[in-house]
């Protein structure tokens, strides 16, 4: 491993693997920093299919989608380091400077630009103020899913599932599958969180049920668990008191929502994004920090590995332009705001001085409506819409315009037909 | 109160309660509706005059305390012989065996849990106490300051981290700021150093979180911070490197006592015949004196829940602070009527409500930790958490701490305290069995108080000893407690060197809290092992960052199955019915 390269990549997961790609194809010097053994993230455990649709047209498995890319990478001649974390990073004259830690070592790398492409984590129990007893059996979705499909283990016989996110939907099939009994899947919105594909394809498919507007309040056991309380809650989410039911079960699984996770972000001082709870970036997945880009679930929580990718590229391809560039544009950065009725937008900036010709969006929705038209606008000129219907809080709407007459701020907005 | 009086007083709470003098304490029996009854009647019969202590043996229709027994049940123990047995692994009892090891004196200590620290030692803020708030005369006076003067080096020692940050107490008003200056003047006179009463402006130095509405207030240079679980696990650790034995998951079931002496003590692992007994046995200290019939005190249950924020909200504390236990905030003076009656009369009941002052703790972790409460509740082994008592606990502290957001939390925990009826420690030789020591009613200040509570222990031990054998010193005693790496203290050039060493240190597995394989490792490799993933958690940390375990879980349990050498799907989370999954596919 040398010390200096054009571009690091922090994160060997989709986002970051797509990064390291384009980087490598503009002919940057690359490096991969993972801290698991393999590269892929979490699509390494993830043996369903529904990957790639949108990226290949084909259907993928999940370690099918990471593996094109791991071989891509590979073919142009990325180097990774793997089973590395990354202990200290700071921002120096001429890019960052990273301390890692593995197996060899301790070891100083530098670049002038970083890619952060650090994933999500997932809410814990006490985040959505489960109480009571703290026996063992109750599990994140994703923990469960690694203990099923990397470790090949029965996490239980009789499940509660907390949570109507994608991963919690897709545990329910793959316990089913495994043998074990999925009791139910409890919501605490009106309507489910995941996508409507999979609500279809792994509860109704499987005859297991969803019960909205419905929660788990207290867990009950001292050894493992042995019963769970599910509570109906009001519009504001509080539990309903009276509507208290005793489901008897040895799991819970949750699938509560998933975190940006930006701790290194937050160790180089860069400005966060309230809204995504990433960072904020221009149309080139660039920070607020010269040369640090963000890409993937670390810069807002996608519900398809496809726009991981595309995004990952973008930030790549970025990534290598602002490291081999010989001398670098001053921006000229204008906000977008997020309108009535979308709940977060990336990118949240538009450098002027950048490239306008087709910069994508991911907006998201407050709420599920019925229909609508999403459109981008800065003072009465209209650059971009969209016909969406229905729309789906769980669904990222995918907006591409062309900005290069654009001078000023934007508004994003969902408005009725 | 004289007898007849008390039971007049008592048959008004409920015709059934009878009460009696026995062995010098005060009686009571009956069967009541409810258990506010039965412990309204305990504290209506404290007389620290007339009597030893209350034995209050009322029943609650409907309610039978269930004690979770370890699963285990073999033979390991059957016959065993030791100069002194230790009931109880907790801080006290941890405390007590290391110092029984300063001569040479057989030791077993037994705990009912799968770990040390199982019940209230791991289970509380971990401030080491000043002492102001406890009488004079009292037990928990005595020990908290002795035991306070010893913690810095006790902490040094053991290699548990410790800081010395001071402890702060804020008035609203005046005469509240006269009300501390007093404190402050009788504070040298119960031994306790260090204090100051200080204008806002003086204490914001100390303390930059003061709230608006505060004038001012007490500080206290003795009060500190260490971890509680660490601090018994070292203890524990010490003692058994220098030869004590300690038996998880090994609960007393009786005892056989004759002629004034314990001679017999059975347990689910065999018999054992000890010279002296300690009774260190936190929660169930009274069934366990009851056993040894030195019985004079009675335990009642009460719990306290604490809340774990984020790291990033530990900026909003930097001692351990609170507002004076009579203070009533802006927000509780609302609807208060201004005339200095009701206010004095809301002053009296706000400091009756049994709460410290301490309200919100920088741990040495550097979360911040808010609470705890106070109910009194019959069930001793009943740890569970509640969302009202959660959301009452951040409300209050807000009144102290606007910034304290429910957004922050990551964890929360209950405790059970163990007071008696008398609210003071029992520390003492038996009075009716001459070979079993008491060191029961430990409550807060317990966790202060534990190292000079195993000095006074540890001395009477010896001394009652010392009539049937030759107690030697223990010319090997180390107090230092061998310590494991610990990455985060080392600078990048010695970690660098530890891992061409031994490589598992440069392998990070929990991403959140930066812990290594090596130091993991460590831990499992420990004088007193417990292989199980709460342990691994306490002892090193993996899995109390803010993803709770869901990324490292699966590698921890990987790491505990092939050091025990068992298999991945028998690794447990605490206890042996605490499997995390439930077999191979």
């Amino acid at each position: 491993m040398k010390g200096r390269y054009d571009v690091i990549v922090v994160g060997g997961g989709p986002a970051g693997l797509s990064s390291a790609m384009a980087a490598a194809m503009d002919g940057a010097s690359v490096l991969i920093v993972e801290r698991e053994a393999q590269l892929g993230g979490i699509l390494k455990q993830c043996v369903h299919d529904g990957f790639g649709l949108t990226r290949y047209g084909e259907v993928l498995t999940g370690p099918e989608y990471a593996e094109r890319d791991v071989r891509a990478v590979r073919d142009l001649g990325v180097e990774e380091k793997l089973g590395t974390f990354v202990l200290e990073a700071e921002r120096s004259d001429d890019g960052v400077r990273l301390t890692l830690s593995n197996r060899e070592g301790i070891h100083h790398v530098s670049a002038s630009s970083l890619v952060l492409a650090t994933g999500c984590r997932e809410r814990t129990a006490r985040q959505v103020q489960i109480h009571g007893d703290r026996p063992s059996g109750v599990m994140t979705a994703g923990c469960a899913q690694n203990l099923v499909n990397l470790q090949g283990m029965c996490v239980g016989k009789r499940v509660v599932i907390l949570g109507s996110g994608d991963i919690g939907l897709i545990m329910a099939r793959r316990l089913t599958l495994e043998g074990s009994e999925v009791i139910g899947v409890y919501e605490a919105r009106q309507k489910p969180s995941g996508l409507v594909r999979n609500v279809v394809q792994c509860l109704d498919d499987f005859g297991i049920p969803l019960h909205l507007s419905t929660t788990v309040t207290r867990t009950f056991g001292r050894g493992r668990l042995e019963a769970v309380e599910v509570c109906q809650v009001d519009e504001r989410m509080r539990p309903v008191s009276g509507t208290e039911e005793i489901v008897a079960c040895d799991t819970l699984v949750l699938s509560v929502g998933l975190i940006p996770e930006n701790e290194l972000a937050e160790q180089l001082g860069i400005e966060m994004c309230p809204m995504t709870k990433g960072p904020l970036v221009d149309q080139h997945y660039q920070t607020l920090a010269q040369g640090i880009f963000s890409a993937g679930n670390s810069l807002s929580v996608n519900d398809l590995v496809d726009y991981v990718s595309e995004g990952g590229e973008r930030a790549g391809h970025a990534a290598a332009t602002h490291a081999l560039a010989a001398n670098r544009r001053a921006k000229n950065l204008v906000r977008v705001e997020v309108g009535e009725r979308l709940s977060s937008c990336v990118p949240q900036l538009i450098d002027l001085n950048g490239d306008l010709s087709k910069v994508v969006f991911f907006l998201r929705s407050d709420g599920d409506y019925q229909g609508g038209r999403v459109i981008l606008r800065s003072g009465s000129r209209e650059f971009a819409s969209k016909r969406l219907r229905p729309v789906h809080q769980a669904e990222t709407i995918r907006l591409e315009a062309d900005l290069t007459e654009l001078d000023g701020a934007m508004v994003a907005m969902l408005i009725g037909e | 109160m004289k007898l007849e009086r008390l039971q007049r007083e008592l048959r008004k709470l409920d015709a059934s309660i009878v009460a009696s003098e026995r062995d010098g304490c005060i009686l009571l029996e009956g069967e009541v509706e409810d258990y506010a009854t039965a412990f309204a009647a305990g504290k209506l019969a404290v007389d620290k005059k007339r009597y030893l202590g209350v034995l209050n043996d009322i029943t609650v229709k409907g309610f039978e305390q269930k004690i979770v027994l370890p699963a285990e049940n073999d033979s390991s123990l059957e016959g065993m012989e030791c100069d002194v047995l230790v009931i109880g692994g907790g801080i006290t009892g941890c405390a007590i065996a290391r110092e029984l090891r300063r001569h040479e004196l057989s030791v077993l200590l037994v705990e009912k849990g799968a770990d040390v620290a199982s019940g209230q030692s791991s289970r509380n803020g971990g401030v080491v106490h000043v002492g102001v708030n406890f009488s004079k005369g009292s037990q928990k006076l005595r020990y908290c300051v002795r035991g306070n003067a010893m913690y810095r080096k006790l902490a040094h020692e053991l290699h548990v981290p410790y800081e010395n940050k001071g402890q702060v107490t804020f008035a609203r008003t005046k005469a509240e700021m006269l009300a501390l200056e007093y404190v402050h003047r009788t504070a040298l006179d119960k031994g306790v150093v260090d204090t100051k009463v200080m204008g806002r402006d003086e204490l914001r130095k100390i303390e930059p979180s003061v709230p608006d509405w505060s004038v001012g207030g007490l500080f206290m240079g003795t009060g500190g911070i260490t971890s509680p679980y660490l601090m018994t696990i070292a203890l524990a650790e010490n003692a058994v490197e220098n030869g004590a034995t300690v038996a998880l998951n090994t609960a007393v079931l009786d005892m056989k006592v004759e002629g004034g002496l314990v001679v017999e003590v059975s347990t689910n692992r065999g018999t054992i015949r000890p010279k002296a007994v300690v009774n260190a046995a936190g929660v169930h200290a009274d069934v366990i004196a009851q056993m040894a019939d030195d019985r004079t005190f009675t335990i009642h249950p009460r719990v306290g829940t604490n809340v774990v924020m984020d790291k990033k909200a530990g900026w909003m504390v930097n001692t351990s602070m609170g507002k004076t236990p009579f203070t009533l905030t802006p927000q509780q003076l609302e609807g208060i009527p201004s005339d200095p009656i009701s206010q004095a009369k809301a002053m009296v009941k706000t400091a009756s409500s049994h709460t410290k002052g301490i309200a919100l703790i920088h741990t040495v972790d550097g979360n911040m930790l808010v609470g705890p409460n106070a109910d009194e509740v019959p069930d001793r082994e009943d740890v569970s958490t509640d969302r009202a008592v959660v959301e009452k606990i951040l409300a209050s502290q807000q009144e102290v701490q606007p910034a304290v957001s429910a957004s922050d939390i990551i964890a929360y925990f209950t405790g059970v305290r163990s007071p008696t009826y008398e609210e003071d420690f029992v520390v003492r030789p038996g009075i009716r069995t001459r070979n079993v020591f008491e060191a029961a009613g430990i409550q807060s200040p317990g966790l202060t108080a534990a190292p000079a509570i195993a000095v006074d222990i540890a001395m009477w031990v010896r001394e009652y000893l010392l009539g049937m054998m030759d107690v030697k010193k223990n010319e090997n005693f180390n107090p230092v407690r061998h310590v494991a790496p610990v990455l985060s203290e080392l600078s990048l050039e010695e970690r660098n060197q530890l891992i061409h060493d031994n490589p598992d240190y440069g392998e990070i597995v929990c991403r959140c809290e930066e812990i290594s394989k090596g130091e993991i490792l460590d831990a499992l490799r420990s004088p007193l092992p417990v292989y199980s993933v709460d342990a691994i958690k306490r002892r090193c940390r993996p899995g109390m960052g803010r993803c709770q375990g869901a990324f490292c879980l699966p590698t921890v349990m990987r790491i505990i199955a092939d050091e025990a050498g068992m298999p991945y799907e028998d690794v447990v989370k605490g206890s042996s019915d605490s499997r995390i999954v439930l077999g191979k596919k």
